[in-house]
């Protein structure tokens, strides 16, 4: 129990981080606002899967991938080929040239149902595959880059062009994959209306409890030795590799983590919003994960989430309220947030909010608690 | 081929490998800038883009002005609106390097965010400023059509053009890297930052004029591209991954190496549309650009950069 | 989709090409545009009790209804899209001033689907769940309705669509003011078959669904019925900029016919290049579905001269009806700003919702689906008289334009009424 304590919540303020959130998520969310919106919220906080993702591999283990939005993609593909394919059930396609394939096949003459599809009539190998799919890929191209020593920025801009490749490849094959209409019109999962809103609120709590897990997964995996080796990678490669540590490895896992949690949230996604856009798969949605996550804070799990919801918040708002300048807002809280608060909200938080939590304790005094708080005190003398 | 007569696909021949190196000064032309600031300062300029449609915007400005009030010189515009192409995409860059980039020099990879945001808000002034609808500037004739050495041969005269100020900027780029003393600190600048600041260099300068070069020389860019593609508040965004890809596959450092990037790129992407259809085409040589960047991470030819 | 299935089958004899029409005798439920209403009300409310012409909670109250604007301001589509967001508030505010619908003024909610499909959708769920409007006047690519559909079947919401598209579509939720590929494609074939005694054909087009729906649709028409030759067939990635290698087969393959439906930046490159290789209006045939006035601007009439679009409309049609129309139009949003196809279609949304909901006399949306489904809704639009079909489709002519350097087109040729078929058979 202690373990579990320590390394999957990251001990007291990590516990306290998570139950903050959980109640944000759960409780709050839920009260505050209607279906509709809750909806929005849910769909948004898909998109934390993936700045999650990010912390990980970016603000850890120091990799900047700008193809963050090829695997929320694949995952959200994956989903949306099964469900595809239980909406176009021979009856309801009745219609069409060749009834009982999707209907986008139909209007691109396509006869037969392609053979990749055929496996995802099973729910079973959907969610495998939600899981395998990016991971293959993600090892393949980690280990091509990672094992000849590519990093920094050129791996950026190289998770860049992969995006750009399969954006062109999905958009051309649209007898296979629906082009840049992308799949839209799922309707059931198993026979239950996703679009209900009972199943929206499932969906959503779902999601919700999916996410919390990933968090403490991330947890766990940083609060092992694994976690300690990325940060010194982060910093110093070359001693780790003089160590005797097989530094590519490292970065594969910790890329392949990110890319399996960004699949997992657009798995999620598609059964929230009902449909998969090839806009997802491109450059401008990797940048946008990339921003939620730098908004968030960097090095932060829970942080991430936050500024997922920040970034979405007042894109919706400022969009509703300014349609045709609401640009101008978004521009600039990108520069502000990245030449004030380098840190993101999480920097925030450790800078005023818990200072400010770290008096309180002390002034009410509780045995024990400000010796725990040490480090931030430290943290806070060595000018951090 | 059946069917076509010898001296038809002569001309093909001809103008095949004309749109190819055509392509080629395209892709130079927009790397350049980009070559100077990403790959000399390190700095991920995603607002590249926009400096050229600043440089598009400024052909349209002037190119209406000299319709409505000088008709007589519209021969000669171009010349003019091309200098305030680099001026003014040069100022700009000059007070964007002021006011945002220097603060992170040591974060380079938040350039790309603070950028981008940068981006987003150069976008929507041109928007307000000059419609969301895209625009056309009225060319002087001598940028029209075509060249016919042959009845069966067309060479596009905006091609050559854009060929001619690709070969110019070229050279006055690598004139003033390789030959004067502002180049000179640029490189100190670039291998060794603290001890060219030791030797007396000014860096911050240097970074300062650098910057607003490379935005200068996207200007000129964008300014040439209003003769062969669109003129939108989102034409930038049309070019930023070629940009990127360009410059990364040539080696960052390397001057040489883009030139040599630009043309690989060019000659595989101008052959393969021919002999597949335009999309597979592009996707092919994208592919391939990956591959070899695998099997050589560091790009075509690398130099030593600051890490 | 039951609603579609049911609809199916009245419409599969639809006349393929441009012969007249025997013109049905419509009743007089025209709205005759402001022309035919010079009178204003001043004040609203007069109408029905909200009680009888509101029954599913739409946003209607004594005095007003509200309607939403779903297109693009942001992004690249905000280029295309402008002049659609442009011709529904100057159609929505002449309504108003003739006393507004069933005695409501209308109120107009826009949002920005920012040329990203998912936003569509988010803002097509806020605008019928939260807004509660009574019709979305909006979208115009294909992805973003197909985006939009399901939420407006979901939510029982209306969508009046303006863009020219690939059909294969009819839902009982929109009203396709724009024509599909069938009205588009093949008058414009036969006039250029026949005016050009032209037997191959060169096709090239974006990669994406309209133009590949389309170009299967032209390769089918002029293999069976023109007994001609498609010599190439060509797709584009969209935002490609370099023609080069594409312009030089062409000119190896010496079509009679280039037929092209290229799109939004690539659409300028490709007309540039084409004007740069020599391809030009005296010595070449090309016929595109895809430039109207507006992507006349930013290609530049010089590139474009004596090419051929293929559209229902053309800013220079020789109507007082029309003349009326551009002259409100710049009146309203500038001299500059020019009139194309997708324009007027999006003037006419406006229209054919108020002559529904009138007919209907009530602004529920399975009334209205109703009494746009009698056939007997028609609009004396700018274009001239536009006859709403009971598959949702507007009944109307196809116009050959040919482009002048002023970035407007003469007409050359008009057809007789064409009935929408989206559904084509053996296409």
């Amino acid at each position: 129990m202690n373990s579990f304590y320590s390394k999957w919540l990251g001990g007291k303020h990590g516990a306290i981080e998570l139950a903050i959130l959980a109640a944000f998520i759960f409780v709050v969310m839920p009260l505050w606002l209607d279906i509709f919106r809750l909806n929005m919220v849910g769909k948004y906080l898909t998109y934390a899967f993936a700045a999650v993702g990010l912390v990980m591999v970016w603000g850890y283990g120091g990799i900047l991938s700008l193809g963050q939005g090829v695997f929320f993609g694949i995952g959200g593909y994956c989903m949306a080929m099964f469900l595809k394919l239980e909406a176009s059930d021979p009856v309801s396609t009745a219609h069409q040239t060749t009834p009982g394939i999707p209907d986008f096949m139909d209007w691109n003459q396509v006869t037969h149902l392609p053979l990749f599809w055929e496996p995802f009539h099973s729910l079973t190998f959907t969610l495998i595959a939600v899981v395998v799919a990016p991971l293959v890929m993600a090892y393949i191209i980690g280990a091509a880059m990672f094992k000849r020593r590519v990093g920094g920025v050129y791996f950026s801009i190289i998770t860049q062009a992969i995006a750009a490749i399969l954006t062109i490849l999905v958009v051309g094959q649209q007898g296979m994959t629906g082009g840049i209409n992308g799949i839209t019109d799922l309707k059931t999962l198993h026979g239950w209306n996703i679009n209900s809103d009972a199943a929206k609120y499932a969906l959503y709590y779902v999601n919700g409890a999916l996410l919390i897990g990933v968090i403490m997964l991330c947890k766990f995996v940083l609060s092992s030795k694994l976690g300690r080796l990325l940060l010194a990678m982060r910093d110093k490669e070359d001693r780790v590799r003089f160590s005797g540590y097989d530094v590519a490895n490292f970065k594969i896992f910790t890329f392949c983590l990110g890319a399996v949690i960004s699949a997992i949230g657009g798995a999620m996604f598609t059964l929230q919003v009902g449909f998969m856009s090839p806009s997802f798969v491109g450059i401008v949605p990797s940048i946008e994960m990339v921003i939620f996550a730098a908004i968030g804070g960097r090095m932060s799990l829970v942080g991430a989430v936050y500024g997922t919801l920040l970034v979405n918040y007042g894109k919706t708002v400022f969009s509703e309220s300014f349609p045709s300048l609401w640009l101008f807002f978004m521009g600039a809280m990108f520069i502000v947030v990245v030449m004030f608060f380098p840190k993101g909200l999480s920097g925030l938080y450790d800078t005023y909010l818990k200072v400010w939590l770290g008096h309180l304790v002390t002034k009410f005094g509780k045995s024990g608690l400000p010796e725990k708080l040490n480090p931030i005190k430290t943290e806070l003398q060595n000018g951090k | 081929m059946g069917g076509y007569s010898l001296s038809d696909l002569w001309s093909i021949l001809v103008m095949q490998g004309f749109s190819g190196l055509s392509l080629f000064s395209v892709l130079l032309l927009m790397a350049l800038g980009l070559a100077i600031i990403f790959g000399q300062m390190g700095v991920i300029n995603m607002a590249h883009g926009e400096f050229m449609t600043i440089g598009a915007y400024t052909i349209y400005f002037f190119s209406k002005i000299t319709e409505k009030y000088f008709p007589g010189l519209m021969p000669f515009y171009f010349v003019v609106a091309i200098i305030a192409a680099f001026s003014i995409a040069f100022l700009i860059g000059y007070l964007v390097e002021y006011v945002l980039i220097r603060h992170l020099y040591k974060r380079p990879l938040d350039t790309l965010l603070a950028t981008w945001g940068l981006s987003l808000i150069m976008q929507q002034i041109f928007r307000s400023m000059f419609g969301a609808r895209e625009v056309s500037a009225t060319l002087p004739n001598w940028l029209m059509g075509s060249w016919k050495p042959t009845p069966d041969i067309d060479i596009p005269l905006n091609g050559l053009f854009v060929m001619a100020m690709s070969i110019v900027v070229t050279l006055v780029v690598v004139l003033f890297l390789y030959r004067s003393n502002w180049g000179l600190k640029v490189r100190a600048t670039t291998q060794n930052r603290i001890m060219a600041g030791a030797v007396g260099i000014n860096t911050r300068k240097i970074d300062r004029i650098t910057f607003a070069t490379g935005c200068g020389i996207a200007g000129i860019a964008g300014a040439c591209f209003t003769t062969i593609a669109s003129t939108g508040p989102t034409s930038g965004s049309l070019y930023i991954v070629d940009t990127f890809l360009v410059v990364v596959f040539g080696g960052s450092a390397s001057l040489f190496g883009t030139v040599a990037s630009a043309f690989t790129i060019a000659q595989a992407q101008s052959i393969l549309t021919f002999f597949m259809t335009n999309a597979m085409g592009k996707v092919v040589t994208l592919l391939a650009i990956i591959i070899i960047l695998m099997m050589r991470p560091e790009g075509l030819f690398t130099s030593k950069v600051r890490k | 989709m039951p609603s579609k299935k049911s609809m199916l089958p009245t419409n599969y004899s639809a006349v393929l090409s441009g012969g007249a029409m025997p013109t049905r005798k419509k009743i007089a439920f025209a709205v005759a545009g402001t022309l035919f209403f010079a009178l204003t009300a001043s004040s609203y409310g007069a109408g029905p009790a909200t009680s009888q012409v509101d029954t599913t909670h739409l946003a209607v109250t004594d005095t007003e209804v509200t309607v939403g604007q779903l297109h693009s301001s942001t992004g690249t589509m905000a280029i295309s899209e402008t002049g659609a967001i442009e011709a529904e508030r100057l159609a929505i505010s002449q309504i108003n001033a003739m006393g507004g619908v069933l005695g409501r003024k209308i109120k107009v909610i826009q949002e920005d689907g920012a040329s990203d499909w998912p936003t569509f959708a988010e803002k097509a769920k806020k605008l019928l769940e939260e807004n509660r409007v009574a019709a979305i006047f909006g979208c115009w690519t294909s992805a973003s309705r197909k985006a939009v559909l399901p939420v407006l079947e979901r939510d029982n919401g209306l969508l009046y669509y303006p863009t020219f598209y690939e059909g294969l579509e009819q839902s009982k939720n929109v009203v396709y003011t724009g024509q599909e590929a069938t009205q588009q494609v093949f008058a414009g074939l036969d006039w250029v078959s026949k005016t050009k005694n032209a037997k191959t054909f060169y096709l090239i087009g974006s990669d994406y669904i309209w133009p590949r729906t389309t170009m299967k649709l032209a390769r089918k028409y002029i293999e069976t019925v023109l007994h001609g030759k498609v010599v190439g067939e060509e797709y584009a990635a969209l935002g490609s900029t370099d023609f080069g290698s594409t312009i030089n087969k062409i000119r190896l393959k010496k079509p009679d016919v280039i037929y092209a439906a290229v799109v939004g930046g690539s659409n300028v490159s490709w007309f540039k290049q084409m004007k740069a290789a020599g391809i030009n209006g005296k010595d070449h045939t090309l016929l595109t579905l895809s430039v109207t006035e507006d992507e006349a601007k930013g290609i530049g009439g010089e590139n474009l001269v004596g090419f051929y679009s293929a559209m229902k409309y053309f800013q220079s049609l020789n109507t007082p009806r029309n003349e009326t129309f551009v002259k409100e139009f710049k009146v309203m949003w500038g001299a500059g700003a020019p009139v194309g196809d997708v324009t007027q279609a999006a003037y006419e949304g406006p229209w054919i919702w108020k002559a529904a909901v009138e007919k209907a006399g009530s602004f529920d949306t399975d009334k209205v689906a109703k009494a746009e489904e009698s056939g007997t809704i028609s609009f004396d639009a700018p274009e001239g008289m536009v006859y709403l079909e009971p598959n949702h489709h507007l009944k109307t002519k196809l116009r050959i334009g040919e482009w002048r350097t002023d970035g407007q087109a003469d007409i050359v040729y008009t057809s007789g009424y064409i009935m929408p078929n989206p559904f084509p058979k053996g296409y």
